[in-house]
């Protein structure tokens, strides 16, 4: 807040009415809506709803289903996070450091940033084609035969590659700004102390960049969580059948596929929860940086 | 490849003793990393100039064919989908509306919210605050079934309202120019009451001229994010003549399934055109794009 501020009765009121009633419509009473439906078990006719508790949480968190989908975005998760930000880097650092072409290097590896993600599946999916794709072709030089969308480890395979590929972008941008922002007396200093790139690297610069890389965990996180739901939805052509897909899948698939009310608003407001905790943990970090900058 | 790594020791061997083969090693895995980032997009753009039968048979392509003009006219002009309404033209159309809508309507809501966030004192300012942004907490991913209802309810379904006004309700452009105009130096707000300027006068004259460069880097992040968006149009719209690009695209896919030979080229041809105006913009207002994006921290 400002210290000098207008005092006037009404204005400021009039300045929120727009962004309030468009957050109580379109943001509270959606979310009331999961709490509330989270405990009802609905008929999928439209004939009422009963109050049912906790049933729709436990029967999703103990069918094993739902068990599954979680190990399998576990650990998606953690795959496009560690080799997106890996990758990204990687590339940052070089970019920091060579003197030409470092403008045309930035553009080159940050551009694929705008592309939608269904339009990364599409390309995806070409690329896998069983009969045109070359990945598909390079397999078969080593005798596998790659299959998308039939084999689960293959699709898999090709999601965790697609959402990659679409996320390097982000995070050198965040790494290589990052990276330039660490002062010149330091950078010198530390080539003086130690001459040897690597170690260099791993006793300077990384932990440097840590806050950096702390802050793009939970954006990595929370991508590989919603924002590849696109990805998905085109790598399998919208039928999943047994590909592996990821727990915001499964909430859609649920809830207007299955027609689960019940069921696909508790997956929602369990998700809910884990958001919450990664923001309020991303947010007091924040905090704690701002501070000690 | 070869000009910028190694030609240059090699045309002045004598001026410089030895090839520094740490700098040939960043190039190689610089120029590795762009290629991994550029071939895909390459591939299907040199592939989208050729007609299915030879993609069926030769797979994708590494040179531009002679069948572009016609894949890309079809995808632009070619009314399809299952009620032969929509045509690329169209969907842009729309895409447009949608990422137009969203970065403006954003950008200016947002803007009035953090204006009185941060210069007013007023009962309620707090309270305000937070329920701005608790909404930052949660993504339309994971209420998209009840988001659906309220649109529904609302009777909101196939419109660019409904396409539009839910995405904006989130913070995160509050939270942006929050950060910016606390950023403004104070003087600024007691030079202009002192000249007798009012809230609106200030705001007008003097906070937006100034938030110039970062009202032009949101515009850029949202435009993008508005054009990319999937999951909520999807379920918005299913009136075809409401489709944006990226929503398109899923119809293809539609399409592709039971197909004999799918139409390959087309479809790639779409995916290029769907990509083209936000890699642009971004290519463009790079310099813009990053610093909205790195300064804003979200």
């Amino acid at each position: 807040m400002k210290r000098a501020q207008f005092s006037r009765p009404l204005f400021p009121y009039l300045l929120l009415v727009p962004q309030l009633s468009i957050i109580a419509v379109f943001f509270y009473w959606p979310a009331a809506e999961a709490i509330r439906g989270s405990f009802f078990l609905e008929d999928p006719f439209g004939f009422g709803s009963t109050f049912v508790g906790f049933d729709n949480y436990y029967d999703a968190v103990t069918g094993s289903e739902y068990l599954n989908t979680a190990r399998f975005t576990l650990v998606f998760t953690a795959l496009v996070a560690f080799f997106s930000l890996a990758l990204a880097l990687l590339l940052a650092v070089k970019a920091d450091i060579v003197l030409r072409g470092a403008k045309t290097y930035r553009t080159l590896l940050m551009w694929v940033y705008a592309i939608a993600p269904p339009v990364a599946g599409l390309i995806g999916i070409l690329l896998f084609d069983q009969s045109i794709g070359p990945i598909t072709d390079l397999a078969g030089l080593f005798g596998y035969e790659l299959k998308l969308g039939v084999n689960y480890w293959d699709t898999a395979f090709a999601m965790v590659l697609v959402s990659v590929w679409k996320q390097i972008p982000i995070n050198f941008i965040f790494f290589l700004a990052g990276l330039q922002s660490i002062p010149r007396p330091v950078r010198e200093a530390a080539m003086i102390d130690n001459p040897s790139g690597l170690s260099r690297f791993f006793t300077i610069t990384f932990p440097l960049l840590a806050p950096t890389g702390f802050f793009l965990l939970i954006i990595n996180i929370t991508y590989a969580l919603f924002d590849t739901f696109g990805i998905l939805d085109i790598l399998f052509k919208g039928e999943p059948a047994n590909n592996p897909i990821t727990l915001v899948y499964k909430v859609f698939l649920d809830g207007f596929r299955g027609n689960d009310l019940g069921g696909s608003s508790a997956q929602s407001v369990i998700l809910m929860v884990l958001v919450l905790v990664l923001t309020v943990f991303q947010f007091r970090f924040m905090e704690r940086r701002v501070h000690y900058n | 490849m070869t000009d910028m790594t190694t030609a240059s020791p090699i045309a002045v061997p004598t001026a410089r003793p030895r090839i520094r083969w740490n700098r040939v090693g960043d190039h190689a895995i610089l120029i590795a990393g762009a290629l991994f980032m550029l071939l895909p997009v390459l591939l299907t753009l040199t592939t989208s100039t050729f007609d299915n039968i030879t993609i069926h048979r030769g797979g994708l392509q590494f040179a531009f064919g002679p069948d572009g003009f016609e894949n890309y006219q079809k995808a632009m002009f070619e009314k399809g989908g299952f009620t032969k309404t929509v045509d690329g033209m169209r969907m842009m159309m729309n895409s447009l509306i949608l990422g137009l809508g969203f970065a403006v309507g954003k950008i200016v809501i947002s803007m009035m919210a953090a204006y009185a966030i941060v210069y007013f004192r007023f009962r309620f300012g707090t309270i305000a605050f937070w329920i701005i942004f608790t909404t930052l907490l949660l993504p339309l991913e994971v209420r998209i079934l009840p988001s659906y209802e309220v649109v529904q309810n609302l009777g909101l379904l196939n419109t660019y309202t409904g396409l539009i006004v839910p995405l904006i309700a989130s913070a995160t452009g509050t939270f942006y120019f929050r950060q910016f105009f606390k950023s403004v130096p104070e003087e600024l707000l007691e030079a202009a009451r002192i000249d007798g300027a009012g809230p609106v006068n200030f705001f007008i004259n003097i906070l937006v001229p100034l938030s110039q460069t970062m009202i032009a880097a949101i515009f850029i992040i949202m435009f993008v994010y508005g054009w990319n968006q999937y999951l909520w149009p999807t379920l918005m719209t299913t009136d075809e003549s409401m489709f944006t690009l990226v929503r398109g695209i899923k119809q293809i896919m539609q399409v592709w399934i039971g197909a004999n030979i799918p139409d390959y080229g087309v479809a790639m041809a779409l995916a290029i055109i769907a990509m083209t105006p936000p890699v642009l913009i971004v290519i463009l207002f790079q310099s813009w794009f990053v610093k909205g994006l790195v300064e804003s921290d979200k």
